[in-house]
């Protein structure tokens, strides 16, 4: 399984054809307390960059793009009960929605942890 | 030794004071806590008599009301008890300096009030037939007239209800425009530093929205608008003076512009009282805008609202406005609605709202354009933008205010939280004012400028109030920079602390739950 | 001036701190040529307020006002009598001159009205959550249309031919722009409503159906089967509401299975006013609040952990949402809506019911009076306190020939629908509390006159 990163502070995890999405820590800090999520229905087909979930604490609201094209194999149910998932565990429990991938070569534009470092860095 | 006749100390002793002792009822003397009425009312308890009804058949289809609403009551004594207690919870510029900018927070004169609830004005229905209403429909033209001179613009729509229904007005018009010379454009451009009903209002009436980038020195980017401009941009909504508190130099050349490139052109008036009597926007290019008379004409903010957003127009517009309007003619008064529309105003793009618009803010405005005249008017604004020059002069050494170098600024003055000591805010600064027994400024807009602090004091404060307002900020910023611990836990004096909004936000909780429904 | 305190000293001392000679210097950025010199052409000076008053006292008189006459026009603005200390109170100044409340610290007055008039909105209604208020019933009406257009993602709204006319323009006026297809039509002059013709109307591509309850022509019916239906279909029911009062007399439309209420709440704590400022009440099912137009002021605790109120989910909104807000609404109607809670806690249920009460019978009542008439007929078998007559001749002539003997008669259909020429001898009549048996006799002898 290996880990890319976005510069829109996404991260996802690959395995094989399938594919975990979160925002990064870095993303949590910026948003402050999560106060409300939406992640995509089952099924539903995403291409590269389109809208995926909504993410929104009291002052701001952002949307998480698909890093790559697939279609939603699961959304996360638990935060929709608990948002604080993804302030206190952003790159666990706090993940969005998970893909099947169509198209695995679309990982090769994205970073690996140590480019993203240096990119947050450059901030 | 000398007494006084009571013989009780009239001189506080030597006592404690630090941290004052938490009392019984959780009052703290003025400061009164007040229950919901849903906790101190019952469903039988009323503040109103009524005659018995007379005997007659129900004729409510079958419908009648089987079970219990929940609607406490109480009796007329408690019910002042109840709404008094409250208002002391609230801050209004009755009170104080209000300097939230971009709400133009001027004194609101009580002859408009008085005005305003004459029976002849109060107690008319919309739909009386029009020989008994001349008078309503006169305060509709004169104010009319008093808004196309002051702008110096052909037209005006006086039906909608607020800023932003007056820009969906004027958005709905230039579509209109364009519609009927077979034109479909999908573009709105918007400054990133407008006010957020400009983007949404472009949305509401189906057009697509792009930023307009801003200079360095917060104004429109002529040269980037210009390159944006093309047969698929239908307008640009600019705001002027912006809502960075400047005058937009370029206003004509950007008209000139949109208007080459076959667009139009919609001005956000919210920020007129900066410039009425000194320049008119028909003067400029403006082929709509809106102005809020909850603002600039002294109609009162009532917690939210009500506004009202009448719309100038040009003559390219004008045929487009909506329904219904008045129209004068020889002393007689006659509304041009849906049944004569076809023969007087063919092109109107149709009804934005039941009836006639805000006419409790008419009467309003009117009383106070009258008691200002002309004359008066041209000394608002210059005392407004006087005030606001004073504040900005008075502020720069100890706040950052990002536009100052490039001149003088309009009506209201902009500073950004740069210097504050690391985890300071201008949410701190807010905090810290009410406590200084101030309304903060508006914070955090535009968002073109860090931690902005927008600060607009009106014309009606005095020199002395400016002066006492700019000593405490100082003082607040100060805390600010040093990191005084004190200051992050401001407000220590209103009725309540800082309040939990992400709880709020997260569990909702928006109507009172009886504890046995609440499950 | 009376308004303004800057002295002309205190005016130079100003311009020395800023640094500049004159007033006109800081108006350096308009450009020369377009900036105005000397006083405004063709308006007046400024006034006393004896001056002013006399003045707008003079127009004023030229209006025939509605409580000096037997008043019997409705139509989506109702007179009822407003006790006198719900004015005293919205006029204090910390209600009065206060803003949106976003410094809930020193806005907990504002905050708990408006936490106060949701939770009676929303009971009212049969709603579970309520918001701040909308501009009017009418706007109100045509956010729920596209609220029910982004719940369901379809664009095809049903209304019936009981909505006001004025509510079903503002819903073609928009939808013109925002390609959603409104259907509607002119009512008919019979004692049912078209409720059963919607249920036949409503498709896989219906968003919502739009009914007014009572309807523009009084009428009332149940909902029940239509909410079922649409809901069955995908499809929202939207109820709404011109008359408020009715409520403490029949079913509220949230118990029918409404999905959305709005209504016009000008009928409590606000007056005629000629149409405006009114006060747009919006209600819906908890499981549509995050799409609801609008301010909501939701409960929380202050860092002391005393209850207090905020403003909430406010990430709907235009000032954070920009273009992807659910509406453009800023400013809405705070103090109507807070004259409304007043007057509603005077009321209490028990008040309310009363109220309800007193006129469905002077209506009732009234009805049968007219009824009476030669040539006249009552068009509805259900009604709260606004019912149809038909008259022998043109309702607008006969409208008039009242208003000449000093009767407001009521509002003809001619005036509502102008096109509708089967609509003509229509008559609108409401009968609120605050008509007299005498304001009723005048208004039945009247109009024997005028017919004869
Ligand atoms: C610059 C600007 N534009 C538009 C508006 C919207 O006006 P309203 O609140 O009357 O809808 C406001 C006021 O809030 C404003 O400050």
């Amino acid at each position: 399984m290996s880990r890319y990163f976005t510069e829109d502070h996404e991260w996802i995890d690959v395995d094989g054809n399938n594919a975990t999405v979160g925002i990064t820590n870095y993303a949590q800090e910026q948003l402050g307390d999560v106060v409300f999520v939406e992640v995509p229905e089952n099924g539903k087909e995403l291409g590269k960059g389109d809208d995926a979930a909504v993410v929104e604490s009291v002052k701001a609201a952002s949307d998480v793009y698909a890093p790559v094209s697939g279609t939603v194999s699961e959304g996360n149910v638990a935060l929709a009960d608990d948002p604080s998932l993804i302030n206190t565990d952003p790159e666990g429990e706090g993940w969005f929605f998970k893909l099947d991938l169509s198209d695995t070569s679309q990982l090769e534009g994205l970073m690996d942890e140590a480019a993203y470092k240096e990119f947050v860095a450059s901030l | 030794m000398s007494m006084n006749n009571q013989g009780r100390p009239t001189r506080s002793e030597d006592i404690e004071t630090g941290c004052a002792p938490a009392t019984f009822t959780g009052n703290r003397a003025l400061i009164l806590e007040e229950k919901l009425i849903f906790e101190s009312g019952s469903t039988d308890r009323t503040g109103i008599d009524f005659p018995a009804a007379p005997d007659a058949p129900s004729k409510l289809g079958g419908l009648e009301r089987s079970v219990e609403i929940g609607l406490p009551g109480l009796s007329e004594s408690e019910t002042v008890r109840h709404y008094t207690r409250l208002s002391r919870q609230n801050y209004g510029i009755d009170l104080g300096f209000f300097p939230l900018g971009s709400c133009t927070m001027k004194h609101n004169p009580r002859l408009n009030e008085k005005m305003a609830r004459l029976p002849g004005f109060a107690d008319i229905h919309p739909l009386q037939p029009q020989q008994t209403v001349q008078g309503a429909y006169q305060v509709i033209d004169e104010l009319a007239d008093w808004l196309k001179t002051l702008t110096g613009m052909p037209a005006v729509a006086m039906s909608p209800k607020a800023g932003a229904h007056g820009e969906l007005c004027g958005v709905l018009a230039i579509r209109s425009a364009l519609e009927a010379r077979g034109d479909a454009r999908e573009v709105i451009l918007v400054p990133e530093s407008a006010h957020g009903t400009n983007p949404a209002t472009a949305a509401f009436a189906g057009y697509k929205v792009e930023d307009i980038p801003a200079t360095k020195e917060g104004r429109v980017d002529l040269d980037a608008l210009i390159a944006r401009l093309g047969p698929d941009v239908a307008g640009v909504m600019i705001t002027n003076p912006n809502t960075c508190g400047l005058f937009e130099r370029d206003m004509k050349k950007i008209s000139d512009a949109v208007h080459e490139a076959g667009g139009f052109v919609y001005c956000d008036g919210a920020n007129f009282n900066a410039i009425v009597g000194k320049v008119r926007p028909g003067d400029l290019g403006v082929d709509a805008m809106h102005i809020n008379l909850h603002k600039t004409f002294s109609t009162p903010h009532g917690g939210g609202g009500p506004g009202s957003g009448p719309v100038v127009f040009s003559e390219a517009l004008a045929p487009f406005a909506p329904l219904p309007f008045v129209e004068g003619q020889g002393g007689e008064y006659r509304l041009v609605e849906e049944e004569n529309a076809e023969e007087h105003h063919a092109s109107s793009f149709g009804r934005m709202v039941a009836f006639h618009g805000q006419m409790g803010m008419f009467t309003r405005a009117l009383t106070y354009m009258l008691s200002h005249g002309a004359d008066g008017l041209r000394q608002v604004s210059e005392d407004a933008v006087l005030n606001a020059n004073y504040i900005l002069r008075s502020l720069e050494d100890v706040l950052d205010a990002p536009f100052a170098p490039s001149g003088p600024c309009m009506h209201e003055a902009l500073f950004s939280d740069k210097g504050f000591a690391d985890g300071f805010t201008t949410l701190d600064i807010a905090k810290g004012l009410i406590d200084e027994g101030f309304h903060p400024m508006t914070m955090y807009f535009p968002l073109v400028v860090h931690g902005a602090m927008l600060i607009e004091p009106t014309e009606t404060e005095s020199k002395d109030a400016i002066d006492e307002f700019v000593g405490a900020l100082r003082h607040v910023v100060a805390a600010a920079k040093s990191g005084d611990a004190n200051l992050k836990a401001a407000p220590h004096h209103a009725p309540r602390r800082r309040l939990d909004e992400t709880m709020a936000a997260r569990k909702p909780v928006l109507v009172y739950k009886d504890s046995e429904t609440a499950a | 001036m009376r308004y303004l305190p800057l002295t002309p000293d205190d005016r130079d001392a100003m311009l020395a701190r800023i640094g500049v000679a004159s007033v006109d210097d800081l108006f350096s950025d308009v450009p020369e040529e377009a900036r105005l010199t000397g006083t405004i052409r063709d308006l007046p000076d400024h006034a006393s307020e004896m001056a002013v008053e006399r003045h707008m006292q003079k127009l004023a008189n030229k209006n025939l006002v509605a409580g000096s006459v037997p008043f019997f026009l409705g139509a989506g603005a109702y007179r009822h009598h407003v006790p006198s200390s719900v004015d005293h109170l919205i006029q204090r100044g910390e209600f009065l001159t206060a803003y949106t409340p976003y410094q809930p610290e020193i806005a907990q007055g504002t905050l708990q009205v408006l936490f106060e008039f949701q939770t009676q909105v929303a009971r009212l209604f049969g709603c579970d959550v309520a918001n701040a208020s909308m501009y009017d019933g009418s706007t109100a009406c045509w956010e729920a249309i596209t609220m029910a257009g982004r719940i369901t993602r379809r664009k095809k709204a049903l209304l019936s031919n009981g909505l006001h006319p004025h509510y079903v323009s503002v819903a073609n006026s928009m939808a013109r722009f925002t390609g959603d297809d409104v259907i509607s039509s002119a009512p008919e002059l019979s004692a049912k409503t078209d409720i059963a013709d919607l249920i036949d109307m409503i498709d896989a591509e219906t968003s919502c159906v739009v009914v007014q309850y009572p309807d523009i022509l009084g009428r009332m019916e149940d909902l029940t089967a239509l909410a079922a239906k649409a809901q069955e279909a995908g499809a929202l029911l939207v109820a709404v509401v011109t008359e408020p009062v009715a409520l403490g007399a029949v079913k509220s439309p949230g118990e029918m299975g409404a999905d959305i209420v709005v209504g016009e709440g000008q009928s409590l704590g606000v007056g005629l006013q000629f149409g405006g400022p009114y006060v747009g009440l919006f209600a819906c099912k908890q499981k549509y609040v995050r799409q609801m137009p609008g301010r909501l002021c939701g409960e929380t605790v202050d860092a002391e952990g005393k209850r207090g109120f905020v403003l909430t989910l406010s990430t709907r909104e235009q000032h954070i949402r920009r273009e992807k807000a659910t509406s453009n609404i800023c400013t809405n109607s705070g103090l109507c809506a807070l004259a409304f809670s007043i007057h509603m806690t005077l009321l209490g249920e028990k008040g309310l019911r009363d109220l309800a009460q007193l006129n469905h019978a002077k209506a009732v009542k009234a009805a049968q009076q007219l009824a009476q008439i030669d040539g006249v007929s009552v068009v509805n078998d259900s009604f709260f306190n606004e019912f149809t007559v038909i008259l022998p001749v043109d309702a607008r002539e006969a409208v008039r020939e009242l208003a000449d003997r000093s009767i407001l008669g009521g509002v003809s259909l001619g005036r509502l629908y102008p096109n509708e020429s089967e609509l003509s001898h229509a008559l609108l009549i409401t009968v609120t509390e605050t008509c007299t048996d005498a304001d009723v006799d005048a208004l039945v002898s009247a109009l024997r006159e005028v017919l004869s």
